[in-house]
C-alpha cells in the first residue's frame, strides 16, 4: 500500500507492507535514525515520536495509521539550526548519558511543556513514566524538562 | 588525607574540577548519535536467530527446507554447518566453552539453534517459524542445589566433566578463621540469595559484520565494551589474521557489563558474511537480550561474622554457591574464579577471613557478568553490609555506631585485608559522619523510636546504612588478565601544529562521557582547552590496544595512561620551549598552558611550542609532539562511601517507599563533578531497582519469567527515589591524578542500604532477613509468618 506522511514538515510517500511499523518507516524508509528501538513492546519509549503533536510509541503504531498525518521526530525539534529549549536544557543539566532514551524523553517533555510550561517534579515524572532511562536515575531529566519550561515561558 | 580539589585551570581550559558540559551531547540531543542499528551498508543482509523454546533437550534434527523456500531468504545457518568450519563452539572469557549454534543439545531456553540470513529483517524473522527442530526434552535443572545433587550432566559434551561443577575457588585462611570462630563471644550468620538480574541497557546487543571476500578484510561493527580484546578472541576463534580484523564500536546505548562477552550472534553474523560475501546485520530483540545474554549475580551466600565480647569483628567466613547457567561465561580475571568476591571483608578491620566458592551449571542462560560493578564486588559488598547491620542489631548497637567501631581507621592505610587486598586510601569515618549529618541521622532515629513503638502502627520507619568499599581499576598485570591478556590500558596523544590534539584510547565509553573527561585530563596536564581535544575510541585499527571499559577501569587505568602520556609530551614540550626561549630547560616554570623563564616575563604557550615541534624544532630532535603510553597500574583503587536511606514500610500491604536518601561518595579526585554526580545518581537507581523490583526468575521447567519489559521490571521516573549527594575526597596515592573511578560505586553500595532500611523497620517485629528484591508480598509474608515462594 502507498502512504504519505508528513515527517518534520516534509511530505514522505512510500509503498509499504500493511504490517510495517511506524518506527521502521521512520528509521529505514525515511532514514531518520534518531528514533530508537529499545524493547519492541511499548514499554521503554525509546521510539517515541509525536503523531499530530501527541507522543506515541512508534514500535506499536502501524505506519499505515500515520497515513495523511504529521510525525515529528527528534530531528525536527531544532528549527533553523536553533536548538529547541529542551535540547539545550538536556545538555546544560546533564539530562543524558548514553543518549539512547534522550530523543524520546525530549519529545515527551516538549509535549508536556506545550500543555504545562511549569510542571512540578511529580507532573514531569508522571509524564515521562512511559519512558525508561537506564543511565541517569531521572533526576537530571526532570530538572532539564522543568528548566526548558522556564526558558520557554 | 581529605582534601577538596580546587581547579588549577580556567573554565575555558576546563581541566580537572570543572563541570564542563559534555562534548558528545551535541550529537545526542539532535538524534545524530551513531548507534549500531543506525548503520546500513550497501547490499547489507539481515540475520534473525532461532532460539530453543525449552531449557534442556536433545536435538534429533533440524529441517530448514521450508524456510529456504521463502522469497528473500538466502541461507539458514545451523550448528552442523558451523561445525564443518570448526565454529560450532567458542571459548568464553572465563576459559570455558560455549555453543555458538547448538549441535547436540540445547541447554537453556533461548539458546541459539539456527540463524536465517535474508534480504530484509521482517523476512528473516518470518522465516524462523518455518524451521522445524526435532527436540527430545530432558529434565530441566534450574537451581544450583538441584544441579549438584543430580546425576544428569548438563555439559555432557565435555570429556573431562564428571559433575555439574563449573568451578571451585577459595581465598583467605581457613585455620586462623576457624580459630577465631572457636573463641568468638558471638557468631552472627546470614543466609541470602543475591538474585539473578540483567543489566538491560536500553540499546540491545548487535553486530554488522562486513567481510570483504576479495581482500579478506573483516570489518565488524559491534556493541562491545572491549573491542580490542574481542578482536583477539575473533582471531583465535575464527583463525582469521588479526591485522585483517577491525572491530568498530561507535556510540553504545548503555552497557553495564552486558556488552563485555562475545555472543554467538556476533560469530554467526561474521561467519555468514564471510560465506556469502555481503555485510550481515544482527540486532537483538529485547526478549533475546533478556533471555540469552549476560545475566548478572545469582549468588547463594551463606556467611558468618565472629564477634568478641567488645563487639569487635574478629573473623568472617563465607560459602558461596553461584548459578552459572549452561556455560561459565563470566568475564573474570583468570586467577579469580569468583571474581573479586573476596573483597567481602569490606570497610572493616579484622584479621581473619575465609571464602569458599563453587559454581554450578544449570539449564539457564549463561552470564555472570559484572553488572555495573567490578567482578562480583556487588555481591560481596551486599553480603558484608547486610551482615554488619544484622550484627549491630543482634548486639543491641546502633548500626552506624557498630560500623564506626569496626571501621579500618584513616591512619591504617595502606591496609592489607585478610584476603590479600591492599586498600590504597580511605577515610571511612569521614564519609559516615558526613552522611549522618546530611540526613539528620539522630533526628530520624528519634522519630523512628516514637513511630515504631506503637504496637498498632501500620507505617514503620526504617533507616538503612551501607558503608561500602569497592575494588576497581583492574589491574596490576601481574595479578589480573582476561584469557591471558594483561589488564593494562593505553592512551595515544597527538598534538597538532596549531595546538589542537587527538587523544586515542583503549577504553570504551558507553555513555560515561569519555569524550569530555579524558579531554579534561589532557587539559589539566597540558593547558590545551578541553574543547580543542578530540577523543577517539572504539576502532581497533586506529586506537592503541586496551582491555576496555568495565569494572570502573576507565579512569583508574585509561585515565592514568592519559595523564602519563600528557606528561611525556610536556617533557618534550619543555625541551622545545627551552629552545624557543633560549633558556636552560631547568630554568623554566610550568603553569597549565605556558612555560616561563623563571624570574622573567619571557614565556611561550603550549600552542607556540606545538607549532615549533613541526616548524622550528632544534637540530637533532625528532619532529612532532606525540606519544603513547601503556599504563600498568601498581594497585587497584578503592572507592568508598556511606549511603543512608530512610524508608516507610506499610505493614498492611508490604509496600515501602523512600522518604529520604543521602549518598556520600569518595572516589578520590573528581575530574568532572557534574558527570560524577550523574554516574552516582544512575548507579543509585540501579541499586534501588535490585532492592525493589528487578530480577529474572524461572519456573521449574526453566522458562524465563522476565523476558520483556512488562515482566522484567526496571524503574521508571515514577518509582525512582530522589537522592541527595555528598562527597569527601581522599585521593588515590598511586594514581597520577588521584582519581579512583566512580561509575559503579552506587550500584555496588546502595542495594544493601535499601534492604537494611526495610529490615531495620521490621526488626522489632521479628524479621531478620528478606532477600532482594524486597517485594511487597515478601514483606507481608515475613511480617505475618506466611511462607512466600519465591
Amino acid at each position: 500500500m502507498q502512504i504519505t506522511v508528513t515527517v518534520n514538515g516534509a511530505s514522505e510517500t512510500r509503498d509499504i507492507e500493511p504490517r510495517r511499523l511506524l518506527v521502521d518507516f521512520v528509521r529505514s524508509d525515511v532514514g531518520l535514525t534518531g528514533t530508537h528501538i529499545g524493547c519492541d513492546t511499548t514499554s521503554c519509549g525509546a521510539c517515541t515520536v509525536l503523531l499530530d503533536g501527541q507522543p506515541v510509541k512508534s514500535c506499536t503504531v502501524l505506519a499505515a495509521q500515520a497515513n495523511g498525518r504529521e510525525v515529528k521526530t527528534v530531528e525536527g525539534l531544532a528549527e533553523g539550526g536553533e536548538l529547541h529549549p529542551i535540547q539545550a536544557a538536556f545538555k546544560e543539566h546533564h539530562g543524558l548519558q548514553c543518549g539512547f532514551c534522550t530523543p524520546g524523553m525530549m519529545l515527551v517533555g516538549s509535549s508536556l511543556l506545550e500543555e504545562n510550561p511549569t510542571p512540578t517534579d511529580e507532573e514531569v515524572r508522571w509524564a515521562i513514566s512511559g519512558n525508561i532511562c537506564r543511565c541517569t536515575g531521572y533526576m537530571n531529566i526532570v530538572t532539564a524538562i522543568q528548566a526548558a519550561g522556564q526558558e520557554g515561558s | 588525607m581529605t582534601t577538596t580539589h580546587e581547579p588549577r585551570t580556567s573554565p575555558e581550559v576546563g581541566g580537572i574540577g570543572h563541570s564542563v558540559r559534555r562534548k558528545e551531547d551535541d550529537r545526542f540531543i539532535r538524534g545524530a548519535g551513531n548507534y549500531l542499528d543506525d548503520l546500513n551498508l550497501p547490499g547489507m543482509l539481515h540475520m534473525a536467530i532461532l532460539r530453543s523454546p525449552v531449557a534442556h533437550a536433545r536435538i534429533n534434527g533440524i529441517d530448514s527446507s521450508a524456510a529456504m523456500e521463502i522469497d528473500g531468504v538466502l541461507a539458514v545457518v545451523t550448528g552442523e554447518a558451523l561445525a564443518a568450519h570448526g565454529l560450532a563452539w567458542m571459548p568464553t572469557l572465563s576459559g570455558d566453552t560455549q555453543a555458538v549454534l547448538a549441535t547436540d543439545k540445547v541447554r537453556f531456553q533461548g539458546q541459539e539453534v539456527a540463524a536465517v540470513i535474508a534480504t530484509d529483517p521482517y523476512i528473516a524473522h518470518d522465516a524462523l517459524a518455518f524451521i522445524d527442530v526435532d527436540y527430545d526434552e530432558l529434565e530441566a535443572i534450574t537451581t544450583p542445589q538441584q544441579s549438584l545433587a543430580t546425576d544428569t550432566l548438563i555439559r555432557d559434551e565435555k570429556e573431562d566433566q564428571t559433575d555439574n561443577v563449573a568451578y571451585t575457588w577459595e581465598a583467605g585462611d581457613q585455620d586462623t578463621t576457624d580459630a577465631a570462630f572457636a573463641s568468638a563471644a558471638r557468631v552472627v550468620s546470614l543466609d541470602t540469595h543475591y538474585p539473578r538480574s540483567h543489566p538491560a541497557p536500553l540499546e540491545t546487543c548487535g553486530v554488522v559484520a562486513d567481510v570483504n571476500s576479495i581482500t579478506g578484510q573483516a570489518t565488524i561493527y559491534m556493541t562491545s565494551q572491549a573491542p580490542h580484546a574481542i578482536r583477539t578472541v575473533f582471531a583465535l576463534v575464527a583463525g582469521l589474521p588479526e591485522e585483517k580484523i577491525r572491530i568498530v564500536t561507535q556510540d553504545i546505548g548503555g552497557g553495564f557489563g552486558n556488552k563485555v562477552p562475545v555472543y554467538p550472534g556476533y560469530v554467526v553474523a561474521t561467519a555468514a558474511s564471510l560465506l556469502i560475501g555481503k555485510p550481515v546485520k544482527w540486532i537483538e530483540t529485547r526478549t533475546e537480550n533478556l533471555i540469552s545474554t549476560g545475566f548478572a549475580r545469582d549468588f547463594h551466600m551463606n556467611a558468618e561474622l565472629a564477634l568478641d565480647s567488645d563487639n569487635r569483628i574478629t573473623a568472617m567466613r563465607a560459602n558461596i554457591l553461584s548459578d552459572q547457567g549452561a556455560f561459565f561465561s563470566d568475564a573474570q580475571p583468570t586467577r579469580f574464579k569468583a571474581g573479586l568476591f573476596h573483597i567481602c571483608t569490606g570497610s572493616y578491620d579484622f584479621p581473619s577471613a575465609h571464602v569458599t566458592a563453587k559454581g554450578a551449571y544449570t539449564n539457564k542462560a549463561p552470564g555472570g557478568v559484572a553488572y555495573r560493578c567490578s567482578f562480583r564486588v556487588t555481591e560481596a559488598s551486599y553480603l558484608i553490609e547486610r551482615l554488619v547491620d544484622n550484627a549491630a542489631r543482634e548486639v543491641g548497637m546502633d548500626p552506624a555506631a557498630f560500623r564506626a567501631a569496626n571501621f579500618i581507621k584513616e591512619e591504617q592505610f595502606p591496609y592489607l585485608s585478610p584476603t590479600g587486598f591492599v586498600y590504597d586510601s580511605g577515610n571511612y569515618h569521614g564519609a559516615m559522619d558526613k552522611a549522618k549529618e546530611m540526613i539528620g541521622y539522630d533526628d530520624w532515629r528519634a522519630r523512628q523510636a516514637e513511630q515504631n513503638a506503637d504496637p498498632d502502627a501500620t507505617k514503620l520507619i526504617g533507616i538503612g546504612v551501607a558503608s561500602f568499599t569497592e575494588v576497581v581499576g583492574a589491574g596490576p598485570s601481574r595479578d589480573y588478565d582476561i584469557l591471558g591478556l594483561k589488564m593494562f590500558d593505553s592512551a595515544e596523544l597527538r598534538v597538532h601544529p596549531t595546538g589542537k590534539a587527538i587523544l586515542k584510547l583503549g577504553v570504551q565509553t558507553q555513555g560515561q562521557g569519555h569524550e569530555t573527561t579524558f579531554a579534561q585530563i589532557v587539559a589539566e596536564e597540558l593547558g590545551i582547552p578541553y574543547s580543542d581535544i578530540k577523543v577517539m575510541y572504539g576502532d581497533t585499527d586506529n586506537t592503541p590496544y586496551g582491555l576496555g571499559t568495565y569494572a570502573s577501569r576507565s579512569t583508574p587505568v585509561g585515565g592514568a595512561a592519559t595523564a602519563v602520556v600528557s606528561r611525556k609530551i610536556r617533557a618534550k614540550a619543555q625541551k622545545l620551549a627551552a629552545h624557543l626561549l633560549e633558556a636552560a630547560e631547568e630554568d623554566l616554570d610550568w603553569e597549565p598552558g605556558k612555560f616561563t623563564v623563571r624570574g622573567t616575563d619571557q614565556s611561550v604557550t603550549i600552542q607556540e611550542v606545538a607549532f615549533a615541534a613541526y616548524t622550528n624544532h632544534p637540530l637533532g630532535m625528532e619532529a612532532g609532539l606525540e606519544g603513547v603510553t601503556y599504563y600498568d597500574p601498581p594497585n587497584m583503587t578503592y572507592p568508598f562511601g556511606t549511603y543512608i536511606v530512610v524508608v516507610e514500610v506499610d505493614t498492611g500491604d508490604g509496600t515501602w517507599k523512600v522518604l529520604d536518601m543521602v549518598a556520600v561518595d569518595d572516589c578520590g579526585v573528581r575530574i568532572n563533578p557534574m558527570i560524577v554526580d550523574g554516574q552516582i545518581a544512575g548507579g543509585l537507581t540501579e541499586g534501588f531497582a535490585k532492592a525493589n523490583m528487578q530480577w529474572i526468575t524461572f519456573d521449574d521447567d526453566g522458562n524465563c519469567i522476565g523476558s520483556n519489559f512488562m515482566d522484567y521490571l526496571v524503574p521508571t521516573a515514577w518509582e525512582t527515589p530522589r537522592y541527595r549527594l555528598g562527597e569527601t575526597v581522599t585521593p588515590s596515592p598511586h594514581h597520577p591524578i588521584g582519581a579512583k573511578g566512580v561509575g559503579e560505586s552506587a550500584t555496588v553500595g546502595s542495594p544493601a542500604a535499601f534492604a537494611n532500611a526495610v529490615i531495620d523497620a521490621l526488626w522489632s517485629r521479628g524479621v531478620k532477613n528478606i532477600d532482594m528484591p524486597v517485594l511487597p508480598h515478601r514483606v507481608w509474608g515475613a511480617l505475618n509468618d506466611v511462607p512466600i515462594s519465591p
